[in-house]
């Protein structure tokens, strides 16, 4: 499909639909969405966080990876949660 | 409004007594008439006992306060109420994700915008029919084509939007036209909601339950747009639960997950909890809502698993289903602690099967001649109908 995010090329961000917040009574970073929420690990939250303004995979590894220089597969890491984030669609390609 | 998200797409809060969510019942106020309506058969005469905005404000501070996230308000038809916009907008800053429930019915460009503004995050329009003459005929109100174009402006301005599309015997056939209708206006999100039989709906069933063979076209119909229309729309279609062999487990559990406050205030687990007998309904009036979710007795009647009895006490799938729904095991069996019907195990499971075997039984209407005439007429839910019911049933309990 066109429509299909490509993280070697587009910018996105974070799907209209959802909303990043933290929770006091949780005490943990949730994702809204009309149907109910998904409780976040700070990770994940981290990297959702980031994605509030439009950006590119490349741009956000390299600014995590500034801040946790020490985290050797973070690459990895962050690759995997997007893939996860943009298939469960918390994430939407910037043009749509 | 038919407003009970199914269970499978909210997810299990693991700290136990979180109200995740709070759901507003502004008013029972409503220009339509659908004959499966969820609001009570005795509706109010007058709106005088509805809560005012402040004390929405207040029961909403209180639901924020106990952890509730999500917020859906609904009615009746809540742009019935002019404070809509700001319960919105409140709700929005204090960091609900709100939810507007319409039937579009009120809603204008302006009142669009004054909602895009308030933050609202999600609008949901529920159609009656893909087509004019059979949206006007179960909504008792010519709205189809005022519908059509609020749903573009909605999409206009940019609110997340989802269509609801209520599915029974008459209108099941056109799941197709609805769909590619859905599509040809930009929705994103659809969702084929089956009537469930409560309330109205209940009073009505013999005339709205579907048979298999028209819930299997249906289903197929689904399936075959999700396959072939090359449409990025998602559909969630939710099917009747009397077609099953297990129930739903209601408001993902009773007290676990929801609190519904209706429009005069009282607070309760379910919409439709008021139907259970013998059980005494807390009212923001007089309690506080965490002095309701935590102590009272209604919510805390089938909580858990220690009211059940056989066969769901001893069964290994009870913290699967809950045993069910309370409100139906109450209206088919008369025993509200007992095991939901719907679930084969049940010893009254009987009850279930002989309803769709009726259902089955009927010949379903075909598209062209829907004015076939039942055995009884479909009761539309208005004030009217309402008084004439309580009448009934006064004469026939004196
Ligand atoms: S009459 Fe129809 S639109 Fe009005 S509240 Fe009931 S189901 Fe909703
Ligand atoms: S017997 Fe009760 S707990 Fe077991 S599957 Fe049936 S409804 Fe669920």
């Amino acid at each position: 499909m066109s429509s299909t995010l490509d993280f070697a090329r587009d910018t996105f961000k974070i799907n209209p639909r959802y909303r990043l917040q933290w929770e006091d009574a949780q005490q943990c970073h949730v994702l809204l969405y009309p149907e109910g929420l998904v409780k976040l690990s700070g990770t994940a939250a981290e990297i959702l966080g980031r994605c509030q303004q439009p950006t590119r995979a490349a741009e956000l590894i390299a600014a995590l990876q500034r801040e946790y220089p020490a985290a050797d597969t973070l690459a990895d890491d962050v690759m995997e949660f997007l893939t996860h984030a943009r298939q469960q669609e918390w994430i939407k390609r910037t043009e749509d | 409004m038919t407003v009970k998200p199914p269970a499978d797409k909210v997810s299990i809060p693991e700290r136990a007594l979180v109200p995740l969510w709070l759901l507003a019942e502004l008013t029972y106020a409503c220009p339509l008439q659908c004959p499966y309506c969820s609001n009570p058969l005795e509706l109010p005469r007058s709106r005088s006992s509805e809560l005012t905005t402040e004390q929405w404000l207040d029961v909403m501070q209180q639901a924020r306060k106990l952890g509730a996230v999500q917020l859906g308000f609904s009615g009746g038809e809540p742009l019935v109420r002019p404070d809509v916009e700001l319960l919105v907008q409140e709700g929005s800053k204090m960091g609900f994700y709100c939810n507007l429930i319409t039937s579009a019915l009120g809603l204008t460009t302006e009142r669009i915008t004054a909602f895009k503004n308030a933050g609202l995050n999600h609008l949901q329009i529920s159609f009656q029919g893909s087509d004019q003459e059979t949206n006007a005929r179960f909504g008792g109100s010519d709205s189809f084509v005022h519908k059509l174009a609020m749903t573009k402006e909605v999409i206009r301005q940019g609110i997340p939007l989802g269509l609801n599309f209520v599915l029974h015997r008459h209108n099941i056939h056109q799941v197709a036209d609805f769909l590619a209708l859905a599509d040809s206006l930009g929705a994103e999100f659809v969702e084929l909601a089956n009537t469930q039989y409560y309330a109205w709906a209940m009073h009505n069933r013999e005339q709205l339950l579907p048979s298999r063979q028209q819930l299997q076209d249906a289903e197929a119909a689904t399936n075959k747009f999700r396959d072939t229309s090359g449409s990025r729309m998602k559909v969630f279609f939710v099917a009747p639960d009397y077609y099953d062999d297990r129930p739903k487990k209601c408001s993902n559990g009773w007290g676990t997950t929801f609190i519904t406050v209706t429009p005069d205030g009282d607070v309760l687990p379910c919409q439709s909890a008021r139907i259970i007998p013998g059980l005494e309904f807390p009212n923001i009036h007089t309690q506080t809502l965490r002095d309701i979710w935590l102590d009272s007795k209604l919510f805390q009647r089938f909580r858990g698993t220690a009211w059940m009895q056989e066969p769901c006490a001893s069964c290994p799938e009870k913290h699967i289903d809950l045993g069910g729904c309370r409100c139906q095991a109450f209206m088919l069996t008369g025993d509200a602690a007992s095991t939901d019907p719907v679930c084969s195990l049940s010893p009254l499971h009987h009850v279930v099967t002989e309803i769709t075997d009726a259902a089955n039984a009927q010949t379903a209407p075909l598209p062209s001649a829907q004015s076939s005439t039942p055995a009884r007429p479909l009761l539309f839910r208005n004030t009217g109908n309402s008084r004439k019911l309580s009448a009934k049933k006064e004469t026939s309990t004196s």
